[in-house]
C-alpha cells in the first residue's frame, strides 16, 4: 500500500526514518483532498443536471441554510484541518529537535557548492558521507546568500543562512547515494548547486574515517579552508589560527581568497595594497600590526572602516602569532591534501 | 453628495443621457476622465495587456524547461525571465485585475452611486499604476533584475542586476493599490443608495470591501520593505544583509506580512465574482449570504496572522511555526465555508450553463484543490519536503490562475454586455473555457507531482529524471495559451461586431443591472431605492430597469 501510493504520487525513496512517518500523513491529506474536490465537483454537476433551467421566467424559492448546516460547514473542515495540524506538528517538532546522541557535521553553503567538515575528521566538498542508522546533526551556515539544504529521499530541508547557524538532522536507513539540492534561489548557479550524500554501512564508514585520519590535522576551525589540509607550519601559526577564530577576525576576513567584509588574508603578506586615499602600502609586519591597533588609519580601497580596534585586547605574543598566521597564508603553500578524496562519478542527472 | 446634485441639474435639461462610451470619444476625453466606468475600462485593457505579456514570459520559461540542460536561454536569462513573469503577473495583473477593473466599473453601480467617492483620486491611481508598471517593465527588460518576485535578501541587496528601479516600480504600484482600496472603502461607507443596508450589500461588494481593507493596511508594509532594500543597496546600511550586521530573516517576515494578505487581495475579489455569478446563473438567492459576507472579513482579518507559513524551514522558531501553522488552518476554514455555500446556492436553483457557469465549475474545483493543498502545505511536517519545490508553484497557481483567473474570466463574460452593450459568441466562449480548464490541469498537475518528486523551483537546469513531467507541463501550458488567445480574438471582434445585447441579458437581479447597459455617464437618472436583497428570484419580473434613451 505504501509502495503503491508512493509511486503513484511520484515520491522518491524513503531513505530516512523521518520519510516513512511523514509520507503516511501525506497520503492521508492528499487522499482527503482528492475526495473533497471530486465531491464538490460531482455535487455541482449533479445540481446542474437536477436543477437545469426550464424556462426563462422560472422563479426559485428563497432558501437559507439551517443552523446545523452552517455548523457542519464550519465543523467538518475544522476537525480535519486541526487533526492534520496536530499530527503534522508532532512530527515537525521531532524533526526540529536533533537527538542528543547525534554525530555532528558542519555544513557551509556558498555560491555554488557545499562544504562539509567533521569535528574529528576530514573536510569535503559536495560529498557528505554518513553511516546508516546513526543520527546525524547538520550545523549549517552560509558564506554569502541564503541557500537551502534539501535531500528529497530524506524528506528534509533547512535554509542555510549567512551570519547564523541553523540545524537539521536525519537518520539514514538505506545505504546508497542521494542527491543534495539547493532549494533557496541563490543566483545563476542555483540549479547546479548540487551535492551528494553517501550513506555507508557503519563498518565501511569507520574504515573510511580511519583512512582519512592518517596524515591530517585533527582539529579544524569553524571555517575550514583549503589551508587546513596543509601540514602544520609551526607552533605560532597554529596559535594565530586559534586566536583569529576566537577574536572573531574570521567573521570579516577570509583565508581562502574570497572577498568579504574585510580584505582576505590569503597572500596578504607583502601584498601592495591601494588605500582609499589612493596611496599604496606594502603589507609588511608593521602594517599588519598597525591595522589591528588602529584600523581606521589606513583603509584599503573599496572597504568600509568598520573594523574595531584590538588595542589592549591582544597581548604582544598574540599579535605576533596572528602576523605569523597571516604570513603563512600563501596560496603557493597550499597543498590540496588527500582528503579531496577520490573523484566520484557524477550521479545521474548532474 | 455635491457631485450628484450638480449632475442631476445637468441631466434635467438633456433629453437623453448618452452612454458613458458615447460621452466624448476623443482620446483626451478618456485620458482625463473622472468616470469610474472609464477608469475601470482603462484598467481592464491594461491588465489584459500585461496578462498576455506575463503569459508570453511564462511560455518562454516552459519552453526552456523542455530540456534539462542549458537550452534556449542562459542561466541569467532564465532567472530574469521568471522574475519578469512573477512581477508582471502579481503586481501588474493579479493585484489590480478584478478590483481595479471590474471593481471600478460595477461597484458604484451595485451601490446605486453615481461615481466612487473620489473620482479624481481614482484617475490618479490609474496613472500611478501606469507609471509603476512602465518603470518596472523597462527596468526589467533593460537591466534585468534576477531576484524572483520575492526579492529575498541578501541576494537582492547584493546582486549586480538592476533591482532598484524594479523596487521603485513596486513601490509606486503599491500606492495605486492603496488609493484604490481607500476609495472603495469610503465609497461603500458613504455612497450607498437609500435602502441599501450593509446586510443587503451585494456579495461582490463585500469581497471588494474586504480586499480594500487588506490593501490599505498591508501595502504600506511592502512599501517600507522595498524601500529598506533600496536604501541598503544605495547607502550600504545593514538592515537585512548580515554582512553589514542585518537580519535576512527579518526581510522575509516583512515581505510575507504583506504578501500573504496580498494573496487574498488576489483571490477575495474573485470569490466575490463567484458569489454574484453563481447566484445569477443558478437564479437563486445566495445560500448563506451572511456566512459568505462575514467569511470575507474573517479572511481579511486572520490572513494577517499566517505569514509565517512561508518560513517553516527558514530559521524561525519551532513555536512560531506551530502558531502560524494552526492560524493558517483557520483561514482554510473560512474558504471552505464559502465553497459549501456556493454549491448550496445551486440547490433548487434554475441553472443555465453559459460560459461564466463553466468558469464557476472550474473555479470550484480549483479552489478546493488549491486551498486544500495550501492546508497541506501549512501542515508543518509536510512542508519540509514541499517547501520551495514545484508543489508550492502548483499550489499557488491553482489558486491564482485556477481560481482568480477563472473568476476574472467569469466576470469578463458576465459583465461584458454590461460594459459594452454587446454579447460575446457563446459557442466560442464554451470552447475556450473547456480548453483553458483542460490545459490548466495538464500544466499544473504534473507540477504537483514534480514537487513530490523533489524538483525545487527556480531551476534553470534539472536532473534528468524530472524531464517527462516537465514536458507534460509545457504541453499543457501551450493548450492553456491557445485558450486565452481564442478569448482575446473573439472578445476583440465582439467589441465591434458582437450582437447587441439587452439591458439585462441574463435576467440577473444583481443591482448593477438596475441601469442601462452600457450605463449612462452618471449611471442612474434617478438613484434607485433598494427594497430587497440582491439576487431575489422569487418573482421573475426583471428588477425595474431604467432605460435610458
Ligand atoms: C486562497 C488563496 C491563496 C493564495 C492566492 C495563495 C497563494 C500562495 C502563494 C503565492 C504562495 C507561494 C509564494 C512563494 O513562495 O513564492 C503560497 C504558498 C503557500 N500557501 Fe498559499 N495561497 C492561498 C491559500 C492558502 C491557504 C488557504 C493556505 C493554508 C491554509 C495556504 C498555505 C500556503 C503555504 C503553507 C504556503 C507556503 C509553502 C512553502 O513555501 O513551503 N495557502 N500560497
Ligand atoms: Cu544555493
Ligand atoms: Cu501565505
Amino acid at each position: 500500500m505504501n509502495e503503491v501510493l508512493r509511486r503513484l504520487l511520484f515520491l522518491p525513496d524513503q531513505a530516512s526514518t523521518f520519510a516513512r512517518d511523514v509520507d503516511r500523513l501525506h497520503y492521508f491529506v492528499i487522499i482527503t483532498t482528492f475526495i473533497m474536490s471530486t465531491a464538490v465537483g460531482l455535487t455541482a454537476i449533479f445540481f446542474f443536471v437536477r436543477y437545469r433551467r426550464r424556462s426563462e421566467t422560472q422563479t426559485t424559492p428563497h432558501i437559507e441554510p439551517a443552523l446545523w448546516m452552517e455548523a457542519l460547514f464550519v465543523g467538518t473542515p475544522l476537525i480535519f484541518f486541526t487533526l492534520w495540524f496536530f499530527l503534522g506538528f508532532r512530527e515537525f517538532v521531532r524533526q526540529q529537535t536533533p537527538p542528543s546522541d547525534s554525530m555532528d557535521v558542519y555544513v557551509m553553503g556558498k555560491k555554488w557548492m557545499w562544504k562539509f567538515a567533521y569535528p574529528d575528521g576530514p573536510n569535503s566538498i559536495n560529498v557528505l558521507r554518513v553511516p546508516a542508522g546513526r543520527n546525524v546533526r547538520l550545523l549549517m551556515t552560509s558564506r554569502d546568500v541564503i541557500h537551502s539544504f534539501y535531500v528529497p529521499e530524506f524528506r528534509i530541508k533547512q535554509d542555510v543562512l549567512p551570519g547564523r547557524y541553523t540545524q537539521t538532522w536525519f537518520n539514514a536507513t538505506m545505504p546508497g547515494r542521494y542527491q543534495i539540492l539547493c532549494a533557496e534561489y541563490c543566483g545563476a548557479g542555483h540549479s547546479i548547486m548540487r551535492g551528494e550524500v553517501i550513506v555507508l554501512k557503519p563498518q565501511e564508514y569507520e574504515n573510511w574515517l580511519a583512512f582519512q585520519h592518517r596524515g591530517l590535522v585533527a582539529t579544524q576551525d569553524a571555517q575550514p579552508t583549503a589551508l587546513d589540509f596543509a601540514p602544520p607550519l609551526g607552533n605560532m601559526v597554529d596559535q594565530g589560527r586559534r586566536i583569529a577564530a576566537e577574536q572573531g577576525c574570521l567573521k570579516c576576513h577570509t583565508t581562502d581568497g574570497t572577498r568579504h567584509i574585510g580584505p582576505t588574508w590569503l597572500d596578504l603578506y607583502l601584498r601592495r595594497e591601494r588605500l582609499n586615499d589612493g596611496s599604496i602600502v606594502v603589507a609588511d609586519e608593521a602594517y599588519l600590526t598597525e591595522s589591528m591597533m588602529d584600523p581606521a588609519l589606513k583603509v584599503v580601497e573599496g572597504f568600509q572602516p568598520v573594523m574595531p580596534s584590538f588595542q589592549g585586547k591582544l597581548a604582544g605574543p598574540e599579535v605576533a602569532a596572528l602576523v605569523e598566521y597571516i604570513k603563512s597564508l600563501q596560496s603557493d603553500a597550499v597543498r590540496i591534501g588527500p582528503s579531496e578524496g577520490p573523484a566520484y562519478a557524477p550521479i545521474r542527472g548532474r | 453628495m455635491r457631485l450628484s446634485e450638480d449632475d442631476s441639474h445637468a441631466l434635467a435639461g438633456a433629453p437623453a443621457a448618452p452612454t458613458y462610451l458615447e460621452d466624448g470619444t476623443t482620446v483626451m476625453s478618456w485620458l482625463n476622465t473622472r468616470d469610474h466606468k472609464r477608469v475601470g475600462v482603462m484598467f481592464l485593457v491594461s491588465v489584459i495587456l500585461f496578462f498576455f505579456l506575463g503569459g508570453l514570459f511564462a511560455l518562454l520559461i516552459r519552453f526552456k524547461l523542455l530540456q534539462p540542460g542549458p537550452f534556449f536561454l542562459d542561466a541569467l536569462g532564465y532567472n530574469r525571465m521568471f522574475t519578469l513573469h512573477g512581477v508582471v503577473m502579481i503586481f501588474l495583473f493579479l493585484i489590480p485585475s478584478i478590483p481595479s477593473a471590474f471593481g471600478n466599473f460595477v461597484l458604484p453601480l451595485m451601490l446605486g452611486a453615481r461615481d466612487v467617492a473620489f473620482p479624481r483620486l481614482n484617475l490618479f491611481s490609474y496613472y500611478l499604476y501606469l507609471a509603476g508598471a512602465v518603470l518596472a517593465i523597462l527596468a526589467m527588460i533593460q537591466g534585468g533584475a534576477d531576484t524572483g518576485w520575492t526579492f529575498y535578501t541578501p541576494y537582492s541587496s547584493t546582486t549586480a542586476t538592476q533591482v532598484l528601479p524594479v523596487l521603485l516600480g513596486v513601490f509606486i504600484l503599491g500606492f495605486s493599490s492603496i488609493l484604490t482600496g481607500l476609495n472603495f472603502i469610503v465609497t461603500v461607507h458613504t455612497l450607498r443608495a437609500p435602502g441599501l443596508s450593509w446586510m443587503r450589500l451585494p456579495l461582490f461588494v463585500w469581497g471588494i470591501y474586504g480586499t480594500s481593507i487588506i490593501q490599505v493596511l498591508a501595502t504600506p508594509v511592502i512599501g517600507i520593505t522595498v524601500l529598506i532594500v533600496a536604501v541598503e543597496r544605495v547607502g550600504g546600511f545593514g538592515l537585512f544583509d548580515p554582512a553589514r550586521g542585518g537580519d535576512p530573516v527579518l526581510f522575509q517576515h516583512m515581505f510575507w506580512f504583506y504578501s500573504h494578505p496580498a494573496v487574498y487581495i488576489m483571490v477575495l475579489p474573485g470569490m466575490g465574482v463567484i458569489s454574484e455569478t453563481v447566484a445569477a446563473f443558478s437564479r437563486k438567492n445566495p445560500f448563506g449570504y451572511k456566512a459568505i459576507a462575514m467569511s470575507s472579513l474573517g479572511i481579511a482579518f486572520v490572513g494577517f496572522f499566517t505569514w509565517g507559513h512561508h518560513m517553516f524551514v527558514a530559521g524561525q522558531s519551532t513555536f512560531n511555526a506551530g502558531a502560524f501553522g494552526i492560524l493558517s488552518m483557520f483561514v482554510g476554514v473560512f474558504t471552505a465555508i464559502k465553497v459549501f455555500n456556493w454549491v448550496g446556492t445551486m440547490y433548487r436553483g434554475a441553472i443555465s450553463f453559459k460560459t461564466p457557469f463553466a468558469y464557476i465549475c472550474g473555479f470550484l474545483y480549483f479552489i478546493v484543490f488549491g486551498g486544500m493543498t495550501g492546508v497541506a502545505l501549512a501542515t508543518t511536517s509536510l512542508d519540509i519536503h514541499w517547501h520551495d519545490t514545484y508543489f508550492v508553484v502548483a499550489h499557488f497557481h491553482f489558486i491564482m490562475v485556477g481560481a482568480s483567473v477563472m473568476a476574472f474570466l467569469a466576470a469578463l463574460h458576465y459583465w461584458f454586455p454590461k460594459m459594452f452593450g454587446r454579447m460575446y459568441p457563446e459557442g466560442w466562449g464554451l470552447v475556450a473555457a473547456s480548453l483553458i480548464i483542460l490545459g490548466f490541469n495538464a500544466t499544473f498537475i504534473p507540477q504537483f507531482l514534480l514537487g513530490n518528486f523533489g524538483m525545487p523551483r527556480r531551476y534553470y537546469q534539472y536532473p534528468e529524471h524530472f524531464q517527462a513531467l516537465n514536458v507534460a507541463s509545457t504541453a499543457g501550458a501551450t493548450l492553456l495559451g491557445f485558450g486565452f488567445l481564442i478569448i482575446l480574438i473573439y472578445m476583440t471582434i465582439a467589441l465591434r461586431y458582437g450582437q447587441r445585447s439587452e439591458a439585462n441579458p441574463w435576467g440577473s437581479k444583481g443591482f448593477e443591472w438596475l441601469t442601462a447597459s452600457p450605463p449612462p455617464t452618471h449611471n442612474f437618472d434617478e438613484i434607485p431605492t433598494i427594497t430587497q436583497m440582491p439576487h431575489d428570484y422569487r418573482t421573475h419580473e426583471p428588477p425595474g430597469v431604467i432605460r435610458v434613451a
